[in-house]
C-alpha cells in the first residue's frame, strides 16, 4: 500500500530517501559512540571472571555489581574521585572567573593590541605540559602547592583558559551590544546591564564552556600524575594502577571515568539545546 | 517636559571626525528629524544625546540640566533602536516593564503602566509571548512601548522603521506620528529616508559629513533648500540643477539663455539653476531639451529630458503627449528658480 503510494508520488519518494539517509547517518554516528560505551558497561557489570568469556553475550543476561564493588572498594578510588571532582569544579570556577571577562573584553571592546592578545592566548597552547611539568613541580614544591588539589586546578585552568576565553568571546559577540545599550537607556548601569541582559543570554554558551572545562580537567592525566603523590585524581590513580591491576578492574575504572561526564552533559543539555522562545 | 540644547558638540573616532561642532536646539514637545546619508553622523549625534557616546567637546542640556557627563540612565531619555533591541529572553510583558522594574516602580503601578503601554501599541494579545514568536512589526512596537512607558520627557529613535517592509512602514509611520501627537514627548528621530522625514518632522535637520546643512520645517526645506546638497537630498525626484554663467543680467546655460531679474549678481559668476520637477512645464518657448524617457507613474508621468547632456526630471500630467526623442521647450516661473553658487553649492539670498 505504502509502496504503491510512494511509486505514484515521486516527491514523496525523494523525501523518504532523504529521511532514510538522515536517520541512517544519525544511527551510524550514535552506534559509533555508543557501542564502545556499551561494551565497557557490559564488562564493568559482569563477574570479574566473565570478562574473558568469548564470544561475548551482547545482551546483559548476567549482570553483577561485583566488579564495580571491587573497584570502588579498592584503596584510594573514593578519595581520588572526590579529588577529581574538587579539581574539576575549582578549574571551572577559576577559568570562568578569568576567562569570561577576558572573552567579554575581546568581544566588546576594540583596543590597541587586541589581535596580539588573541594570538598570545592561543600561543600559550604551544608549550607542551611534558616540558613544563618538571619546573612546575619544582615551583609547586616551593610554593607548597605540590600534591595539592588547588595546584592541579591551577594547572588545569591554565590549560582550559585559552579555550574558555575564545569560546566566551564568541558567545558574547553573539549577544548584540545594542541589547546592553538598550538596558542602559532603561535604567541599568553597565554592570546591571551585563548581569540582566548579556549574562542570561550568554548562559547556554557559558554552560558549554563549563562542560568543556570539566571534561578537560576530568580527563587530564599527565600533570595530575606528575604533580601529585597521595592526592591523586582519578585518571592519575587509574594510570598508576593500570600495570598492576587485572583487566576487569580497568573496565570498571573506564566505566567510572565516563559516567560523570555523561551525567554532567545530561544536565547541561538543557542549556545547550535551549533556544529562547522556542518550546 | 524638556527640550534639548546642544552647544558645540564635537565627536571623533580615532582620526575621523564624526561630528564637527554642532549646535542645535530641540524645543519642548517638538518632533525633530535628523536626516542624512549613511555616515553623515546622525546616529552618532543621537547616541551622544542618549549618553551612549561621550562627546569630545561641547555641552548637552536636557531641560535645564547639563547631562554631558551623566550616564544614559540618569539622562531622563528613552530610546528605540534600529534593531529594536528587544530582550529575547523576556516576554513582551517583561520587556515593556523592564525600565520600570529598574526604577523600582511599585508593582501595581508597574502593571498598570505596562497595560497602558501595550494598549497604546495594540500589543495586549502578545503580552505573554517571547520576541521570537513575534513578527518584525510587532517587535518594533514592543520597542516603542518599552520606551514610551518610561514616561521620559525625551524620546530618541534611531531608524525605527528601516527594518520593516514597505507596506508595514507606511502603517508604522502613521502610528508613530499619531503617538507623538498623543504623548507630546520631545522626539529626536534619525532616518536616511527623506519621505519619512518630510511626513513626520516638525523640523528636519539635514546632516552631511558631521555638519547640519539646514534645519527647518519640511516645506521650507523643500521649497528653499539652503544648498545644492539639501535640494538634491529632499524630494523625489530630487531638485534639478543646470550649470551656467551670468552675463549681462542673464543666465547662460548650455544652449539657452534666461534673463535674470535685477542685477544682484555680478557678471561672469558660475551659478546653478535649481528647479523642482513639478514646476517645469512643456511650453512653446524656454530651455530647449530632448525627451529621453517617459515613465507613467499612475497619477503623473515622470519625464526625463536632456538639456545638453544634463538629465532633467519633469513631473508631467499622465496624459502627456511628449514622446522619446521629441524636442521640447522647458518653461518655468522665475520665482520658482533657486540660484546656487556652482562652487560652494550654497543658495544665493533672494
Amino acid at each position: 500500500m505504502t509502496a504503491v503510494a510512494a511509486a505514484r508520488s515521486p516527491r514523496m519518494n525523494a523525501r523518504t530517501w532523504d529521511r532514510v539517509l538522515i536517520y541512517g547517518s544519525a544511527i551510524l554516528l550514535a552506534l559509533w559512540v555508543l557501542v564502545p560505551f556499551y561494551l565497557i558497561f557490559l564488562s564493568a557489570f559482569s563477574r570479574p571472571n566473565d570478562v574473558f568469556t568469548y564470544p561475548k553475550p551482547l545482551l546483559p543476561t548476567d549482570l553483577s555489581t561485583e566488579t564495580m564493588q571491587t573497584f570502588l572498594n579498592s584503596t584510594g578510588v573514593f578519595a581520588s574521585v572526590i579529588n577529581s571532582i574538587a579539581v574539576a569544579v575549582l578549574t571551572i570556577v577559576i577559568s570562568l572567573a578569568f576567562g569570561a571577562p577576558a572573552g567579554y573584553a575581546l568581544a566588546r571592546f576594540t583596543f590597541r593590541g587586541r589581535q596580539a592578545v588573541q594570538l598570545v592566548i592561543l600561543a600559550s597552547k604551544m608549550f607542551p605540559v611534558a616540558i613544563l611539568s618538571i619546573p612546575l613541580a619544582v615551583a609547586f614544591l616551593r610554593l607548597g602547592l605540590y600534591d595539592n588539589v588547588l595546584g592541579i586546578a591551577l594547572v588545569h585552568s591554565a590549560m582550559a583558559l585559552p579555550f574558555v576565553v575564545l569560546v566566551t568571546a564568541g558567545v558574547f559577540a553573539g549577544v548584540s551590544n545594542e541589547l546592553e545599550e538598550a538596558a542602559m537607556t532603561l535604567g541599568c548601569s553597565r554592570l546591571t546591564a551585563f548581569l540582566r541582559v548579556a549574562l542570561p543570554l550568554a548562559l547556554p554558551g557559558l554552560a558549554a564552556a563549563a562542560i568543556f572545562t570539566f571534561v578537560i580537567s576530568w580527563n587530564e592525566v599527565f600533570a595530575s600524575s606528575i604533580l601529585t603523590l597521595r592526592q591523586r585524581t582519578l585518571p592519575a590513580l587509574v594510570l598508576f594502577a593500570l600495570q598492576q591491576s587485572p583487566l576487569y578492574f580497568k573496565f570498571a575504572g573506564g566505566f567510572f571515568m565516563v559516567m560523570p561526564a555523561i551525567v554532567f552533559i545530561f544536565f547541561m543539555r538543557r542549556y545547550l539545546l535551549n533556544l529562547w522562545g522556542g518550546r | 517636559m524638556a527640550g534639548i540644547r546642544m552647544q558645540g558638540i564635537v565627536k571623533t573616532f580615532g582620526k575621523t571626525t564624526a561630528i564637527k561642532e554642532i549646535s542645535l536646539e530641540v524645543k519642548d514637545g517638538e518632533f525633530l528629524v535628523l536626516l542624512g546619508p549613511s555616515g553623515c553622523g546622525k546616529t552618532t549625534l543621537l547616541r551622544c544625546i542618549a549618553g551612549l557616546e561621550t562627546v569630545d567637546a561641547g555641552r548637552i542640556f536636557i531641560g535645564d540640566r547639563d547631562v554631558t557627563d551623566l550616564p544614559p540612565r540618569h539622562r531622563n531619555i528613552a530610546m528605540v533602536f534600529q534593531s529594536y533591541a528587544v530582550f529575547p529572553h523576556m516576554t513582551v510583558r517583561s520587556n515593556i516593564g523592564f525600565g520600570l522594574r529598574m526604577k523600582r516602580v511599585p508593582k501595581p503601578q508597574l502593571e498598570r503602566r505596562v497595560q497602558e503601554g501595550a494598549a497604546l501599541l495594540a500589543l495586549e494579545p502578545f503580552l505573554d509571548r517571547y520576541p521570537a514568536q513575534l513578527s518584525g512589526g510587532q517587535r518594533q512596537r514592543v520597542a516603542v512601548a518599552r520606551a514610551l512607558v518610561m514616561d521620559a520627557p525625551v524620546l530618541l529613535m534611531d531608524e525605527p522603521l528601516s527594518n520593516l517592509d514597505a507596506l508595514l512602514r507606511l502603517q508604522a509611520r502613521a502610528d508613530l506620528k499619531r503617538l507623538h501627537r498623543e504623548v507630546k514627548r520631545t522626539t529626536v528621530y534619525v532616518t536616511h529616508d527623506q519621505v519619512e522625514a518630510m511626513s513626520m518632522g516638525d523640523r528636519i535637520a539635514v546632516m552631511r559629513e558631521g555638519v547640519i546643512e539646514q534645519c527647518e520645517p519640511p516645506m521650507q526645506l523643500y521649497t528653499n533648500p539652503a544648498s545644492q546638497f539639501v535640494g538634491g537630498f529632499i524630494g523625489s525626484p530630487p531638485m534639478n540643477f543646470l550649470r551656467g554663467r551670468t552675463k549681462a543680467g542673464a543666465f547662460e546655460g548650455e544652449g539657452f539663455s534666461l534673463p535674470m531679474d535685477g542685477s544682484r549678481v555680478e557678471d561672469g559668476r558660475e551659478l546653478l539653476l535649481g528647479i523642482r520637477a513639478e514646476q517645469i512645464r512643456f511650453g512653446e518657448r524656454g530651455v530647449p531639451a530632448r525627451v529621453q524617457v517617459v515613465e507613467p507613474l499612475g497619477a503623473t508621468a515622470l519625464v526625463t529630458v536632456l538639456v545638453g547632456k544634463v538629465p532633467v526630471k519633469v513631473d508631467a500630467p499622465v496624459n502627456t503627449t511628449v514622446r522619446p526623442d521629441q524636442n521640447v521647450s522647458l518653461a518655468f516661473e522665475p520665482a520658482d528658480i533657486r540660484w546656487m553658487d556652482a562652487t560652494t553649492g550654497a543658495a544665493l539670498a533672494h
